[in-house]
C-alpha cells in the first residue's frame, strides 16, 4: 500500500500543485485516502498534514473512510428524483442491506448521494466506481447487486447496448446518450479538426486574432456573459512570465450536460479552440478542467491530445508557426459545484481547496500560480474556431444584436425529448417547449438556467433567451403540472446550495440554510405572513457573498417566492402573527414511546 | 514614490495612497469600516463579509479591495448596515456564545460588534449546534462552539519555514478550524500566544491561564469598537 502511494506521489514529480490528481489516484487506487497516505504525501511533498487534510477533506468524491469495492453515488438532482430516484433509492436500499451513507459490513458496496452528475436527460443515474449506469428502475438495481454479490467488474455489468456517438469508443465504452437533438454550427459534423491550425492562423497575428473575436460579439457561455475578445486581449496585455488557458468543463449546475456532450462528440473542436485561445494571448500551457463526474472520458480524451501532439497540433512550432508553443493537459475534479467559478477552479487545479479568490485581481491579471490565466467555458472555445474559420461578421449574423451566435441548451425534466439542443440566442421559452415535445397546457414552470437562475411560470414563456432577457447557461428543467414545485424543486435546490457552499463567507455558509428551515417550517403548514417577508429579506444578504455561487444561493426560494406566491400563500396561516414552527408532540414522541405512553400536553 | 488617489465615502470627499486597502484608507480619512476577519500585516480574505462596502453600487469587501482614483463608496447607510448587523446575527446563531461564561468577553470582537450594531434578539433562530472542545493540544485550547471560521489563525500563524499550522476541514456548515498534530504539537510559546491573540473571539484560548485582566478593565468595557478609527 505505502509503495503504490509512493509511485503516484512519484508520477507527479513530487508536486504539490498536483495535490488534486495524488488523492485522486490514491482514491481510486484503494478506496479512500487513510492517515498513513496523508501522512506519506504530507512528507514527501513536504506540505503540512492540515494541507492535505484541507484539501481532502473539500471534495465529494474523496473520503477518509472505505467507500466500499464498489461505491455506488446515486444521483440526487431534482430531476432524478421526478424520474423516480425514490424508488431506486429503496431498492438500493433494501438489495444491499444498508441505509445510504453507509458500507456493508463485508466492504463490498457503498451507498451515497451526489448532486447531478450531469445525466439529467436520462436519470435517474448513478456512478458506480466511476462508471455512469442510467435510466435505472428497480428491476435494474437489483441485477446489478446481483452482479455485485457474484463479483462482477463494473465494466461488465452494463446490459443494455452502449451509447450513441463516440460513447461507443473502444475507450470510452459507456451507455450514456449523447441526445443531440438539434445541431448548429458548433455541433455540425462538417467540421475538419486541424483547420484553422494549419489554414488560418498561420496568415494571422494574434492581434488580428482577437480583433476577429471582437468582431463576432462573442460573449462567455458560462452564464455571465463577458465578451471573450476583450477577455483574450487584458490576458495579452497582462505581464507574466508565463500564461495559461484553462477550459472550464466543471459544468456542475443542476440541469446542464451539454459538456458532457462536446467533450464526447467534438472534443477536437474544444483542443483546437484553446490552441487558438493559447496563440492570441500568448499562452503556451493549458488545463481541461473536467468535472470528476466525467472521468469516464479520461483515456478517450489523453489520447486524442496524444494522437493531436503526433500531428503537431499541440507541442512545439504549432502548425509550422515558428515559436508557438503549447500544450494541453487535463485536471479532474473530485466533486465542488464551486470549482465551476473561475477562480475556485484555479484553486482548485493548484491543488488547493475549491474556494473562490477575492476579487480584484482578476484572473486575467494573476491566475493560475499567479500569471495570467484565460478561463473560458467548453462551449466558448469551440465557438472561437468557427468565428476565426468564418469571421466574426458570418458569426454575429447568428442570434440577437446582442447575444450573438448559437447556444447549446441542456432540456430536461417533463418533455418528450430530452437532450441537447443547438439554437441561435433570441429562442422563446413557449418555441423551445414546443421544440422538445412539452404540451404548453401541461407545463407550470420552467427552471431556466439552472437552481442559481430563475423559475418562471405561463405568464413569463414570452420572454427570450439571450443576456438582455433571459440569460443562462443552458440548463432549462420543465416541470409539469402534476409536481409539486415548492418540495420537489424549490427545496431540492435550497439543499444543493447548502451541500455545495465552500462556506468561507459567513453569509453563504448560513443564510440558504437558514432560509430552508423557514421553507420547511412554510411547508410543514405552520408558516405566518412574516415568514415570506423574511424570506425576501434574508435573500438580501446572500447579495453579499464572494462569489456567484453565494450570491444567487437563495435565487431557488426567490424566484417562486416572485412568481408563484400564490403556492406560499397557499400554505400560510394568515390571520396568525407568530408561530414558532415548534412541534412539541413530535419533541415527545419518542421519550413517550419509549415511556409507553401518550403525550399530553394540556 | 506613491501617488495619491481621490474618493468619496458616503459623499465626503476623502484623500489616501493609491493601492491600499479600503479598510485602511477610510482609516485615515477618520472613517471607520467595521471589520472582523481583517488583520493588519496579513493577506486578507474577505471571510466574515461584515466590511462589504457599495463601490459605484457593487458590493464589495473593503479589506481585500484596494482603493483607486474616483471610487464612489457607501459605507455607512441604513441598508448596509443592517446586512452587517444580520451578519453578525448569524455568527451567533452559527454557534454558540455564551458571553457571561466566555473568558473573551469584553475582548470579544464579535461581542464588541454586537453592542456597536445593537444586536438586541437576532432575527434568526438559534441553531444550537454540537460542537467539541479540543484540548489535545499542549499550548492552545479549542472551542469549536465560539469559531466563527474567520480564518485569521490560518492565515497568520506559520511555522518559521512558512507551514500551515491552521487549517479548514470540510466544506459549508460542516466547516471546521483543524491544527497540525505535529507542528501545533511543537507550536512555540510565542506563536501559540499570537494565535490566542489574534482569534477575534473564544475560540483559541490559552492553556492555564484566564482572566488575567479583569472584567471591567478590558479593551472593548472602556470604548466601543471602531473609535480608534474614528478619532484619527
Amino acid at each position: 500500500m505505502a509503495t503504490t502511494v509512493q509511485n503516484i506521489i512519484k508520477k507527479y514529480n513530487k508536486d504539490k500543485t498536483r495535490l488534486m490528481d495524488i488523492l485522486i489516484d490514491v482514491q481510486s487506487d484503494q478506496g479512500y485516502i487513510s492517515k498513513e497516505s496523508i501522512s506519506k504525501i504530507a512528507g514527501e511533498l513536504d506540505i503540512s498534514h492540515v494541507d492535505v487534510e484541507q484539501t481532502m477533506s473539500f471534495y465529494h468524491f474523496f473520503s477518509d473512510k472505505p467507500t466500499g469495492k464498489y461505491a455506488i453515488y446515486l444521483n440526487d438532482s431534482a430531476v432524478s428524483n421526478m424520474m423516480g430516484r425514490q424508488k431506486v433509492k429503496e431498492t438500493l436500499e433494501k438489495e444491499a442491506g444498508i441505509s445510504f451513507g453507509q458500507v456493508t459490513r463485508d466492504g463490498m458496496i457503498g451507498l451515497f448521494d451526489t448532486s447531478c452528475i450531469g445525466m439529467n436527460d436520462q436519470e435517474p443515474a448513478a456512478l458506480i466506481n466511476g462508471h455512469v449506469f442510467n435510466n435505472l428502475t428497480p428491476f435494474r438495481v437489483k441485477e446489478i447487486i446481483r452482479d455485485i454479490k457474484d463479483g462482477k467488474p463494473v465494466e461488465q455489468m452494463y446490459t443494455s447496448a452502449y451509447g450513441d456517438g463516440e460513447n461507443r469508443n473502444e475507450l470510452v465504452k459507456t451507455v450514456v446518450q449523447n441526445n443531440i437533438q438539434k445541431k448548429g454550427p458548433i455541433l455540425s459534423e462538417d467540421y475538419i479538426p486541424g483547420i484553422v491550425i494549419w489554414k488560418k492562423l498561420p496568415q494571422m497575428t494574434p492581434e488580428q486574432v482577437i480583433e476577429e473575436i471582437k468582431k463576432s460579439n462573442m460573449r462567455g457561455r458560462g452564464g455571465a456573459g463577458f465578451p471573450t475578445g476583450l477577455k483574450w486581449e487584458f490576458c495579452r496585455k497582462a505581464k507574466g512570465e508565463k500564461k495559461y488557458i484553462f477550459c472550464n468543463a466543471d459544468e456542475g449546475e443542476p440541469g446542464t450536460f451539454k459538456d458532457r456532450v462536446i467533450l464526447t462528440e467534438r472534443p477536437k473542436l474544444l483542443f483546437e479552440g484553446m490552441v487558438i485561445a493559447a496563440y492570441a494571448v500568448g499562452a503556451d500551457e493549458g488545463i481541461v478542467y473536467v468535472r470528476h463526474e466525467y472521468k469516464y472520458l479520461k483515456n478517450y480524451l489523453e489520447n486524442l491530445l496524444q494522437g493531436a501532439r503526433e500531428r503537431n497540433l499541440l507541442g512545439k512550432n504549432i502548425g509550422g508557426i515558428e515559436g508557438f508553443n503549447f500544450d494541453i493537459r487535463i485536471q479532474f475534479g473530485a466533486g465542488a459545484y464551486v470549482c465551476g467559478e473561475e477562480s475556485a477552479l484555479i484553486e482548485s487545479a493548484e491543488g488547493k481547496r475549491g474556494e473562490p479568490r477575492d476579487r480584484p485581481p482578476f484572473p486575467v491579471e494573476k491566475g493560475y500560480l499567479d500569471m495570467p490565466t484565460v478561463v473560458n467555458n467548453v462551449e466558448t472555445l469551440c465557438s472561437a474556431v468557427k468565428v476565426i474559420l468564418n469571421g466574426g461578421e458570418w458569426y454575429s449574423n447568428f442570434g440577437t444584436k446582442d447575444s450573438s451566435g448559437t447556444k447549446l441548451l441542456s432540456i430536461s425534466g417533463d418533455c418528450k425529448y430530452p437532450g441537447v439542443y443547438e439554437v441561435e440566442w433570441g429562442f422563446s421559452v413557449k418555441d423551445m417547449l414546443e421544440m422538445v415535445g412539452a404540451d404548453e397546457e401541461n407545463i407550470q414552470a420552467v427552471q431556466v438556467g439552472g437552481p442559481s437562475g430563475s423559475l418562471i411560470g405561463p405568464d413569463e414563456f414570452d420572454r427570450i433567451l439571450c443576456f438582455a432577457d433571459l440569460a443562462t447557461g443552458g440548463s432549462l428543467i420543465i416541470i409539469g403540472n402534476h409536481r409539486d414545485l415548492l418540495t420537489d424543486i424549490v427545496l431540492n435546490f435550497m439543499e444543493f446550495f447548502i451541500e455545495e457552499s465552500c462556506g468561507s463567507c459567513s453569509t453563504c455558509r448560513n443564510i440558504p440554510y437558514l432560509m430552508k428551515l423557514k421553507l420547511e417550517k412554510i411547508l410543514d403548514a405552520r408558516g405566518v405572513p412574516q415568514d415570506l417577508k423574511d424570506l425576501e429579506e434574508w435573500g438580501k444578504i446572500l447579495k453579499f457573498s464572494r462569489c456567484g455561487l453565494g450570491q444567487t444561493a437563495g435565487n431557488p426560494i426567490l424566484t417562486s417566492l416572485r412568481n408563484f406566491r400564490h403556492l406560499y400563500d397557499e400554505k400560510i396561516q394568515k390571520d396568525k402573527v407568530f408561530d414558532s414552527g415548534f412541534d412539541m408532540s413530535q419533541a415527545v414522541k419518542a421519550s413517550c414511546e419509549a415511556a409507553g405512553r401518550v403525550p399530553n400536553l394540556n | 514614490m506613491s501617488t495619491l488617489v481621490n474618493f468619496k465615502i458616503d459623499g465626503v470627499d476623502c484623500l489616501a495612497e493609491a493601492g491600499i486597502y479600503l479598510v485602511e484608507a477610510a482609516a485615515e480619512n477618520g472613517i471607520y469600516i467595521p471589520t472582523l476577519c481583517n488583520i493588519q500585516g496579513v493577506k486578507p480574505r474577505g471571510a466574515c463579509r461584515i466590511c462589504t462596502v457599495l463601490v459605484n453600487g457593487r458590493p464589495m469587501t473593503a479589506c481585500t479591495t484596494p482603493v483607486t482614483m474616483g471610487m464612489d463608496i457607501q459605507n455607512d447607510t441604513p441598508e448596509i448596515n443592517d446586512i452587517r448587523k444580520a451578519i453578525i446575527e448569524v455568527l451567533f446563531v452559527e454557534g454558540n456564545h455564551f458571553c457571561p461564561s466566555c473568558e473573551k468577553s469584553g475582548c470579544c470582537e464579535l461581542q464588541a460588534l454586537a453592542y456597536r450594531f445593537q444586536v438586541m434578539v437576532p432575527r434568526f433562530p438559534f441553531l444550537f449546534p454540537h460542537r467539541e472542545v479540543d484540548a489535545s493540544n499542549p499550548k492552545i485550547i479549542k472551542d469549536h462552539n465560539r469559531c466563527i471560521l474567520c480564518k485569521r489563525c490560518i492565515r497568520a500563524i506559520k511555522t518559521e519555514d512558512g507551514k500551515n499550522i491552521f487549517a479548514y476541514k470540510k466544506r459549508g456548515l460542516e466547516l471546521e478550524i483543524i491544527i497540525d498534530p505535529e507542528l501545533g504539537g511543537k507550536i512555540t510559546d510565542e506563536l501559540a500566544q499570537k494565535a490566542v491573540d489574534i482569534c477575534p473571539v473564544g475560540a483559541l484560548l490559552p492553556r492555564e491561564k484566564a482572566y488575567q485582566v479583569p472584567i471591567g478593565r478590558r479593551k472593548y468595557d472602556n470604548e466601543p469598537i471602531g473609535i480608534e478609527d474614528e478619532k484619527k
